[in-house]
């Protein structure tokens, strides 16, 4: 698998640390809720096709980014810089 | 048909003409009493104490693809209760006294093998942390012995005592650990409960699931609406999917984990043995094929199928732990569906869906639960009371907290279990 | 039987070799099995099951049967390929599994009681009674099963891998392969054509028809010749692709040194290949089925194209009276070169009617092969015409079903064939695999000529996919024969079934087993082949699963379609674990990380260990000490007297700058740093978001804007990676910058009551308490170098760490070391850490686990709630709260002289040690020299509760049980006066 940091290009997935579903970029308020930090925390869509989800470039230039890809057949359709979604 | 080493030879002096069919394939019927989505493992063990346990019969087990197709049919095969936090500990031990009565219960041999499990430690930390296991495994009722590093090379004398990264230390035995023949665990509770008159119905993928008032009324399927006064999910990587057709959302997320196989080898490797740092387990089979395996591919997939790296990081390990397998050759590699909880563990439970009951999140470890999870999940179905040795696997527990059961302790990430 | 005038061997280079213990020559450009075949040798082998005697089936990599045991020793390589192994002089081949000899082998028997061995018989016995499975049954089972034995010695030989990058990727170098990878590289793209053979050609070196008027080998030859002049394309021989996967990555195994007599020790034995490639063309040939007519196993009954194989490309004839028996029009080649090479052909027989052949031997057109003799080898096949038996005498037989496009490298992304009624076998589907196309035979294209044209538009569409323009090439004149084929899968004798029909040689699956699965209802392709093993051996029903299905197909009434195949999985061939784990073994597995007084510690002959990849003095042994505890307690009490130096650079050190990075770290500590002032220290407590203690450290306030966090060893990666998270995807709007700089930084702890003195002799400006306070820290001069210098303690004692430069650090440990011993201190090592911080109930990781909560280490009001940071809100959860919870306690024996143990678990006086009673456990033990006493430190029910009360430690894997005492984990000091002092 390959894919491509928005920073260093195309780059095989040994260079990459993963995290999970990009809903972690999306940090509820403290006083949000029960329900709102179950669903940050715990509970996941968990598609089987499109996904949105965060990795992290930890053997090339550290930037975490938000990679479009499929569950199903692993095509990756883009990635982007976590830090510019977030903006 | 009862099978025996006797009907073997019969058959045989007549041409094996006599054998029936293992199980039916009986068209759906318009309503049971309970419909078990998932025809793996656990599907099937489920409605195999159904109907032993709690006398019902009038049961479906609904399957999309081909019975014990999933990860009851591609898994390293290692059966062992060596758990040590509270739930945990419970419940796999009570599921190995199952695994060792099963094959008589069943009439069907699963090759059920306690040939010994030894979990290799590599520091005086890891040693404390297996000492803390293995006392737990000893409070539970269980067996462990603690080995030093000459019990190690004992047991075990073809490792690399000389130059391995990371020296062994000792291990922790396990002797009633062991392996099983995972295809005929599927095929032997199939039988069992299709004897006791469930109905197992093949390439039948439920579509969606009726609820009507917040209570459960059966499900669609491709062949067509089932009627159900009882519906249990039992569809592991695939509980998303499922649980979505019942508007819920899971604590759940699905991850790639690749196995391996060898070619055919005399005997080398007696024991199942687990590397302390980079997590290798490999054990034999009894047709020869060394049947090993690491760690998640770790990113969310679906596919079954993993990638280059984490096949080449399983080699390395095997490598610096035990370099005389360098020239056994890998024949074939597989990846499963799991489905990874925020903790690790399982989850047994109702839902906030009357009638509609979920067994899911058995992470990478959920084939030695088989028996357990079916017998645990069978009497939630059928008494509505949760099942001691099982009663730990809320799903509420994430929300607050009480009854966490992170054996990784690596917290709330699911793919780091 | 070697034939005068054929084949590429080099027969002025004879090569000596051994088989079975007998010596043999072959030629230069053999390979086992053609030097054998040449040798008239038919038996090599046994099959797994039955023991049956085997010969060679193949002249290729999915050969089932020739599995031969090559070299001795550690060196020896079990299942080996006799199909595929080049000889070389004082190759050693054994066969295997045969006992006591390959002729007589005692296992045979096994075949007398085939009718009691059936498909998945022993699911239904050995079930009686219960413990005699892993006692008798399964030992007996085991040790007549496997194929090769492993030598069980250490792996001596040499492994590599490698990453390659290309345009184009050609999978095997026969004509489509060979086009592809011209057409490619005259486009001027990267190629890599990769083939598994050590001669590229593929088909080419095995038929004797012409391509663009020469001999179909010699135009090969030129093409190989022309890329080999090309400086963008690299040619790859021995190497077989064994894996598709994501994003154009492919697996491909070199095979660099099986072939070679006496190695150099530099020169590899295998490559591993990761090669990324933009576009792949895959040309990977088909495979030749057999027929499964009865007693079709026997030695000397060969497919047809590997008959034709050694008798062009190695000069061979398989038999001296050849039988030829086909379903296909292909078949008739090998009669042809035969009768063109002068070998005898006994019988044509095509099960087809109406097939005519001209040549000086009899042929059978609608005739079937029913049967065969011969114990060891072939002697005779009956032949049927009607109802009418003819016994034809014959010492091979060659048989052709038909051929297999090879399709399964498309298949590793999950992908499924397309059944092809034209040529009776899968295909391969467009777009199965991303970015790879098929052509020739793979693609079902069973001419030459098609298959010149098919690899030259498929380099042609794989170039334009990424922008290269390509011309379409010049085709050569080739044959273009029909491929005319007619179903027949098995030869079916109705009821008088009494012979067995194989289909997995290797594995001895026949026709009847796949007939009683589907009886037994194992009718999913894949339970029969879960329940018959079909397709399982090592050649993974490369020869036989195209037939099994058919047949399961017939036997539970359904088309081949819609019985579907099994999945294909990598590898395409089997790789060895050495391979893939190049490197690895011993050390090679992770790296090493040294700290900069590793060589002066080993000079002290400190005993090292691994503290993740570091590596740490354990204790610094002195003259006459002879046991760790002698060394470790001196060490303690010489922190605690006078003064110690201990390397603790391996902590993680992480630079932090910015004008928000006080806010950066009020965040990711549960307590507050923007109010600590310049020039001071503070201890950090960090979460994970879930509440639980994710690390610990210490962090300097060194400017405005500048702070220096420490983390532990153990967690120093998972820190920086979670700070990068938390700057990136959380907190982007914060102007905060941060870079490791554990390895730029050489620290030292130096501690005890005459610290301070030490350091005044090192430091140019000397200090005290007014300048260097407890928890401050400052910018210094330490013999004329800048540094750093930080008063904090993880020994209880009135201590500092001083940091330089890494280059200056082996001087800085020698002159602290030497300065201290001349104070009577010296280094320490971590075995007196440890119990120095045990006294003082300091936390080290395995306290802090990964389960616990601030809460449970009694640091819960450190967590700020008049902030937000990482993890508050979720440790603020009920659960993780309350009497129920394990509490960080002190433990200590009331006989202080009865050891702790790690890893034991804590129960109620009166309880039984059982799950049920079980109150906590120990986590850390230590002796105690300053206090004369074991401590430990665990984790108690409510324990902050019940200081003072007794429990017991139970430890049922070393047999020990102790009473102790509950307490407060700070043992020594608990006032800190020390600290301070």
């Amino acid at each position: 698998m390959r894919l491509p940091c928005p920073i260093c290009g195309d780059r095989d997935r040994r260079e990459f640390y993963y995290m999970g579903d990009a809903v972690a970029l999306h940090r509820p308020a403290p006083d949000a809720g029960e329900d709102a930090w179950d669903d940050y925390l715990h509970l996941r869509d968990n598609p089987c096709g499109r996904t949105r989800d965060l990795w992290m470039h930890e053997a090339g230039c550290s930037a975490w980014i938000v990679v479009e890809r499929d569950t199903a057949t692993h095509e990756v359709f883009g990635a982007t810089l976590a830090r510019k979604v977030k903006r | 048909m009862r099978f025996s080493g006797l009907k073997v030879l019969a058959q045989g002096l007549t041409g094996n003409k006599g054998w029936t069919p293992h199980w039916r394939d009986p068209a759906p019927k318009d309503e049971y009493d309970i419909v078990i989505i998932g025809g793996g493992g656990h599907g099937l063990s489920t409605a195999y104490y159904l109907a032993k346990n709690h006398g019902m019969t009038n049961i479906a087990v609904l399957e999309k693809g081909y019975i014990g197709g999933g990860n009851v049919g591609r898994n390293t095969t290692i059966v062992r209760a060596n758990y040590f936090l509270p739930g945990n500990s419970e419940f796999y031990s009570h599921s190995l006294k199952l695994w060792e009565t099963m094959e008589q219960d069943l009439n069907y041999n699963a090759m059920h093998s306690q040939r010994g499990l030894i979990n290799l430690f590599h520091s005086d930390g890891q040693r404390d942390a297996f000492a803390r296991r293995g006392n737990a495994m000893i409070n539970q009722g269980d067996d462990a012995e603690l080995l030093d590093r000459e019990g190690v090379r004992r047991h075990l004398p073809y490792l690399d005592f000389d130059n391995l990264r990371f020296p062994v230390y000792g291990g922790l035995l396990h002797r009633r650990g062991g392996t099983a023949r995972h295809d005929a665990v599927a095929w032997g509770y199939a039988r069992g409960a299709d004897q006791r008159g469930v109905d197992l119905i093949q390439n039948c993928e439920v579509t969606g699931i009726d609820i009507e008032g917040g209570i459960v009324k059966g499900v669609q399927t491709t062949r067509g609406a089932i009627k159900a006064k009882k519906v249990g999910v039992v569809v592991a990587g695939r509980s998303g999917q499922v649980a979505a057709m019942a508007g819920m959302r899971l604590p759940i997320e699905s991850h790639v984990l690749q196995a391996f196989v060898s070619e055919g080898l005399k005997p080398c490797i007696d024991h199942v043995v687990s590397f302390g740092m980079g997590h290798f387990y490999i054990s034999q089979s009894d047709k020869g094929g060394l049947v090993f395996g690491g760690d998640l591919d770790f990113y969310a997939s679906y596919a079954s199928r993993g990638n280059l790296p984490m096949k080449e990081h399983v080699m390395d390990a095997a490598m610096t732990l035990m370099p005389m397998i360098g020239k056994a050759r890998v024949l074939r590699s597989w990846g499963g569906i799991m489905d990874m909880t925020p903790d690790g563990s399982p989850i047994i439970d109702k839902t906030h869906i009357d009638g509609l009951y979920i067994d899911c999140g058995w992470c990478y470890g959920g084939f030695k639960a088989v028996p357990g999870s079916g017998y645990s999940f069978a009497h939630l179905m059928a008494t509505d009371q949760h099942h001691e040795p099982a009663a730990k696997f809320r799903l509420d527990r994430f929300r607050t907290g009480r009854g966490l059961m992170d054996e990784e302790g690596t917290g709330s990430q699911h793919n780091l279990h | 039987m070697r034939v005068d005038g054929k084949g590429f061997v080099n027969r002025a280079k004879a090569v000596s070799f051994s088989f079975d213990g007998k010596t043999y020559q072959g030629f230069e450009g053999d390979t086992l099995a053609s030097a054998l075949l040449a040798n008239d040798v038919r038996l090599v082998a046994r099959s797994f099951k039955y023991h049956r005697p085997r010969g060679i089936l193949t002249a290729g990599s999915e050969e089932p049967n020739a599995l031969v045991t090559i070299g001795q020793g550690a060196q020896a390589e079990p299942n080996m390929r006799a199909t595929v192994q080049e000889i070389y002089d004082g190759l050693v081949a054994k066969p295997q599994n045969a006992w006591p000899s390959l002729a007589f082998d005692a296992m045979g028997i096994n075949d007398w009681f085939a009718p009691f061995l059936s498909a998945g018989f022993y699911y239904k016995t050995f079930m009686w009674p219960r413990k005699f499975w892993e006692g008798l049954y399964e030992p007996i089972i085991r040790n007549a099963a496997g194929l090769g034995a492993l030598s069980g010695q250490t792996n001596p030989d040499r492994y590599e891998k490698a990453f390659a990058h290309c345009d184009v990727l050609v999978i095997g170098a026969g004509p489509a392969g060979l086009m592809a990878a011209l057409t490619a590289a005259r486009a001027g793209a990267l190629v890599i054509l990769a083939d598994e053979t050590p001669q590229m050609g593929g088909r080419l070196l095995a038929e004797t028809h012409e391509v663009g008027g020469k001999a179909c080998h010699a135009w090969a030859a030129d093409m190989v010749a022309e890329l080999q002049g090309m400086d963008n394309v690299r040619l790859m021989t021995r190497t077989t692709v064994t894996g598709a996967y994501d994003q154009g990555t492919f697996g491909a195994l070199e095979k660099v040194g099986h072939h070679i007599a006496d190695r150099d020790d530099d020169l590899p034995l295998e490559c591993f290949w990761r090669i990324t490639a933009k576009r792949a063309v895959m040309c990977s040939g088909a495979l030749e089925r057999p027929i499964a007519f009865p007693m079709n196993d026997r030695p000397g009954i060969m497919t047809a194209g590997a008959v034709r194989t050694y008798l062009n490309r190695y000069g061979v004839a398989a038999g001296k009276k050849v039988a030829i028996f086909g379903n296909n029009d292909d078949a008739h080649r090998t009669a042809r070169d035969l009768a063109a090479s002068g070998v005898e052909i006994s019988a044509y027989i095509d099960s087809r009617e109406g097939v005519a052949l001209d040549g000086d031997f009899p042929v059978y057109a609608g005739c079937q092969v029913t049967g065969t003799e011969g114990r060891l080898g072939l002697e005779n096949i009956t032949v049927r015409k009607g109802t009418t038996d003819l016994m034809v005498s014959a010492d091979c037989l060659a048989m052709s079903g038909g051929w297999n496009p090879s399709v399964h490298l498309m298949c590793h992304m999950n992908g499924r064939p397309k059944w092809d009624e034209a040529i009776q076998s899968f295909v391969p589907v467009d777009g199965m695999i991303p970015g790879m196309v098929a052509a020739g035979s793979a693609k079902g294209v069973m001419d030459t000529g098609g298959c010149l044209r098919s690899g030259a538009q498929a380099a042609i569409e794989a170039l334009g996919a990424i922008g290269l323009d390509a011309q379409m090439p010049d085709i050569p004149q080739a044959e273009d024969d029909a491929y005319v084929i007619s179903p027949l899968w098995m030869v079916d004798l109705g009821g008088k079934a009494k012979h067995r029909a194989w289909l997995d040689f290797q594995n001895d699956v026949t026709t009847k087993d796949i007939k009683l699965a589907a009886q037994e209802n194992f009718k999913s392709v894949e339970h029969m082949k879960r329940y018959t093993t079909q397709g399982m051996a090592t050649d993974q029903g490369k020869n036989s699963n195209v037939a099994a299905l058919a047949i399961l197909a017939d036997a539970t009434g359904r088309t081949i379609p819609e019985t579907g195949t099994t999945t294909f999985r990598p590898p395409y061939a089997p790789v060895s674990i050495a391979s893939m784990g190049a490197g690895s073994q011993g050390k090679g597995f992770a790296p090493e990380r040294f700290t900069t007084s590793h060589l002066a510690t080993l000079q002290r002959r400190a005993p090292m260990i691994e503290a993740g990849l570091w590596y740490r003095p354990s204790y610094f042994p002195q003259a006459g000490e002879t046991t760790w505890r002698e060394s470790c307690d001196r060490e303690v009490n010489m922190v605690r007297s006078t003064v110690g130096v201990c390397d603790v650079s391996t902590l993680g050190k992480i630079d932090i700058q910015g004008p928000d990075a006080a806010a950066f770290l009020d965040f990711v500590y549960a307590n507050t740093f923007s109010t600590l002032k310049i020039g001071k220290v503070r201890y950090g407590l960090m979460l994970r978001e879930d509440g639980h203690v994710m690390d610990d450290g210490t962090t300097a306030r060194m400017g405005e804007n500048h702070y220096v966090m420490t983390t532990t060893t153990a967690a120093a990666g998972q820190v920086m990676k979670h700070l990068e998270f938390v700057a990136q995807c959380l907190k982007p709007e914060m102007d905060v910058r941060f870079i490791s700089v554990t390895e730029q930084w050489a620290q030292f702890a130096v501690a005890g009551p005459k610290a301070r003195d030490l350091l005044n002799l090192v430091l140019d400006a000397a200090i005290d308490d007014e300048t260097m306070p407890y928890m401050s820290c400052a910018d210094v001069q330490v013999a004329g170098v800048g540094g750093r210098l930080f008063r904090i303690s993880f020994s209880g004692e009135h201590a500092y760490e001083v940091a330089v430069p890494a280059r200056y650090g082996d001087s800085l440990f020698r002159l602290l070391c030497a300065q201290a011993e001349a104070m009577d201190g010296g280094p320490y090592g971590m075995e007196a850490l440890n119990v120095l911080r045990i006294e003082k109930g300091f936390i080290t990781h395995a306290e802090i686990h990964g389960r616990v909560t601030a809460f449970d280490i009694g640091f819960d009001r450190m967590v700020s709630r008049k902030k937000d940071c990482v993890g508050q809100t979720m440790s603020g959860r009920e659960g993780l709260h309350g009497d129920y919870r394990e509490q960080l306690v002190g433990l200590k024996p009331l006989n202080g002289q009865q050891a702790l143990l790690a890893g034991a678990h804590v129960f109620d006086v009166a309880d039984e040690a059982v799950r049920v009673n079980d109150r906590g456990y120990i986590t850390s033990v230590g002796y105690s020299p300053t206090l004369g006493s074991y401590l430990g430190l665990g984790f108690v029910q409510n324990g902050r509760a019940r200081h003072g009360e007794r429990v017991k430690m139970v430890d049922h894997l070393r047999k020990a049980e102790v009473i102790c005492e509950i307490c407060d984990p700070v043992f020594f000091d608990p006032e800190g006066g020390r600290l301070r002092g």
